[in-house]
């Protein structure tokens, strides 16, 4: 356990060190807000009280979670080959903390960074409408699928060991998930064929929980089905992370 | 005392089919220094990590501080420390806060491990750079903040694979000072090396291994008895000159003469007959008419006592391209005996990644 608190530390003290790599993480999530809030959301008709700022915001919040890991697969995978993973494994220190403390502190750093595009788009006109109670909710839900996607990351990035490698496999699935869901634009827009992954994907699950969180609406249907597939994601990716640890190198 | 240090017995583990050590047998006394010699991909890196816990053996066993690597690999963690042979630094952090988080790790105390800190930057000239971010250390620096490191829990048995690998000349020298000084107190070490002088300036014992085998054992005088002192090199610019060359001087050396056909480099050892076996290289070569290059005498290099021992140079009998190998293998040996920064080190890197990974 305190194994585990001196790695979250050290985590969050190199993050500190970069902002720059802060202002990149958040930048990129702003950046998205004003693109479909201000480019795209006027060719997108919704069915939503606010309009569509109201529809996208619990999207960008879901994609900045899930994008926010691939901090964890960078650095799992930089920390493998310059050997601070080796060092840690040859010292007598709890075999968890190394991954528990990459979870711990990723997890606080995309707290921060989602409560930060709240903010933005309180700016850009969204605005929770089911109360105080359904935004934190929203919150923790967001946080609490982008740790089980950090959980996936995490894998990815000490079983790929190799930045580069790491941040280009990242694209290839984290764009896709986030994108062809509900969190952008409206399902039924699409072409039949994609709406049937759309409609059956844990992204489109957990974005509609937390749209429901937000503003108000039917929330148990989604909500049970994104329990199911983040408790998932977990049972699969967190045991698979743990190994790749355990092999790593 | 009646058990050594570390103890390794038939030691064999393979990477699908890469047999990267094919039964090593090892053994460390108490307080001192084993260098572990071989060429890239010779094994030398796969049983550091066995012996660290880092890598499960397929066969034989490995014994440090009287507790077995795979059975106890906990008590084995409490009795070592590691650098491997790259910088395991976060770079972000300071040199002090780099070693305050490793304390920690070690269960120090908060004011133990900054008492700690403050020890080892002292001890390793880098008290000045505490506080700034190790991204702006130079090589030297970051290597010694790393081995400071792997110091913090002050193991009784230290790994140390390839310490000086990518430093320049000046850093190396400085390298091997502190590493003298942390012998001095008692500590074991192993240290793996490419360089025959690294192993010879360090190591009480060293051993030699090649494909995954130890092909020799003994002090640095004993493997370079096996060489015979000295060795006059040079090199044959017109190559269809080099089997003259080869005649020229078949009689004044101690053994066949090597010949590299695609460098023209011709060497042979000449015992401890140095500068008179020069001169006589001198004549027979000009009364032979063989105009030549770089002439000169040197000290036998790993080369040289791979050749001894196993009649082909580092890696030379490895297919394909078997002699462009071997002569690569010679530059290397070459330049890392005047200056051991050198761009091999980086396939070196990838080749034992590959190795182990």
């Amino acid at each position: 356990m305190s194994d585990t608190l001196t790695i979250t530390r050290r985590n969050l003290l190199v993050w500190m060190r970069v902002p720059a790599y802060l202002m990149f993480t958040v930048i990129q999530p702003v950046m998205f807000v004003l693109l479909f809030r201000y480019v795209f959301g006027g060719a997108i008709p919704v069915h939503v009280r606010g309009g569509y700022v109201n529809f996208l915001m619990p999207g960008i919040i879901g994609q900045t979670a899930a994008f926010a890991t691939f901090g964890t697969a960078i650095a799992l995978a930089q920390e493998l080959k310059k050997g601070v993973i080796d060092r840690f494994r040859s010292m007598p220190m709890a075999r968890s903390a190394v991954l528990a403390g990459r979870l711990v502190a990723d997890t606080g750093r995309m707290l921060l960074t989602i409560l930060i595009i709240v903010g933005v788009g309180y700016a850009v006109g969204f605005r929770f409408t089911n109360g105080v109670g359904g935004a934190v909710a929203m919150v923790v839900l967001a946080t609490v699928f982008g740790l089980a996607i950090c959980c996936i990351s995490a894998y990815t990035g000490l079983a790929i060991g190799d930045e580069e490698s790491v941040q280009a496999f990242g694209l290839i699935w984290l764009f896709p998930i986030t994108f062809l869901s509900s969190a952008f634009v409206p399902i039924p827009s699409m072409p039949g064929w994609l709406q049937a992954f759309a409609n059956n994907q844990p992204v489109t699950y957990v974005i509609n929980t937390m749209r429901a969180l937000a503003l108000g609406g039917p929330v148990e249907a989604s909500l049970w089905k994104s329990i199911a597939w983040l408790a998932g994601i977990f049972i699969v990716f967190l045991p698979l992370a743990v190994r790749a640890y355990r092999r790593a190198g | 005392m009646s058990q050594p240090s570390i103890l390794v017995e038939g030691l064999t583990k393979s990477f699908g089919d890469v047999h990267a050590l094919r039964g090593i047998d090892l053994s460390v006394p108490h307080g001192t220094v084993l260098g572990v010699l071989g060429p890239n991909g010779a094994g030398k890196t796969t049983a550091v990590r066995i012996l660290t816990t880092l890598l499960r053996p397929d066969g034989g066993r490995a014994v440090v501080e009287g507790y077995d690597v795979v059975r106890d690999a906990a008590a084995v963690r409490r009795s070592i420390g590691l650098a491997g042979q790259s910088a395991a630094i976060q770079e972000e952090l300071t040199g002090r806060e780099n070693l305050e988080i490793i304390g920690r790790l070690y269960h120090l105390s908060w004011p133990r491990a900054r008492s700690r800190a403050v020890e080892l930057l002292e001890q390793f000239g880098l008290s000045d750079a505490a506080d700034r971010a190790a991204k702006n250390y130079s090589g030297g620096m970051q290597r010694r903040l790393d081995l400071a490191a792997s110091l913090v829990g002050q193991p009784r048995v230290l790994f140390l694979d390839e310490p000086t690998t990518g430093l320049d000349p000046r850093s190396r020298l400085g390298m091997w000072d502190i590493i003298r000084s942390l012998v001095a107190d008692g500590t074991t070490l192993l240290l793996t090396t490419q360089y025959l002088d690294e192993a010879d300036e360090l190591a009480d014992e060293i051993v030699v291994i090649d494909h995954g085998l130890v092909i020799a054992a003994g002090t640095a005088e004993e493997l370079k008895g096996r060489v015979g002192g000295d060795v006059v090199e040079f090199t044959v610019p017109d190559r269809r000159r080099i089997d003259d060359a080869v005649a020229a001087i078949a009689k004044l050396g101690e053994g066949e003469p090597h010949a590299d056909q695609d460098t023209g480099v011709v060497s042979t050892g000449v015992g401890g007959r140095g500068s008179a076996a020069l001169i006589d290289t001198v004549r027979a070569l000009d009364s032979a008419g063989i105009e030549t290059a770089g002439l000169g005498l040197r000290r036998p290099s790993l080369d040289d006592v791979f050749l001894a021992l196993t009649g082909h140079a580092a890696e030379e009998e490895d297919p394909p391209g078997k002699r462009k190998r071997g002569s690569r293998g010679r530059r290397r040996a070459e330049r890392a005996r005047s200056a051991p920064a050198d761009d091999a080190d980086s396939a070196d890197h990838d080749e034992n990644a590959r190795a182990t990974s």
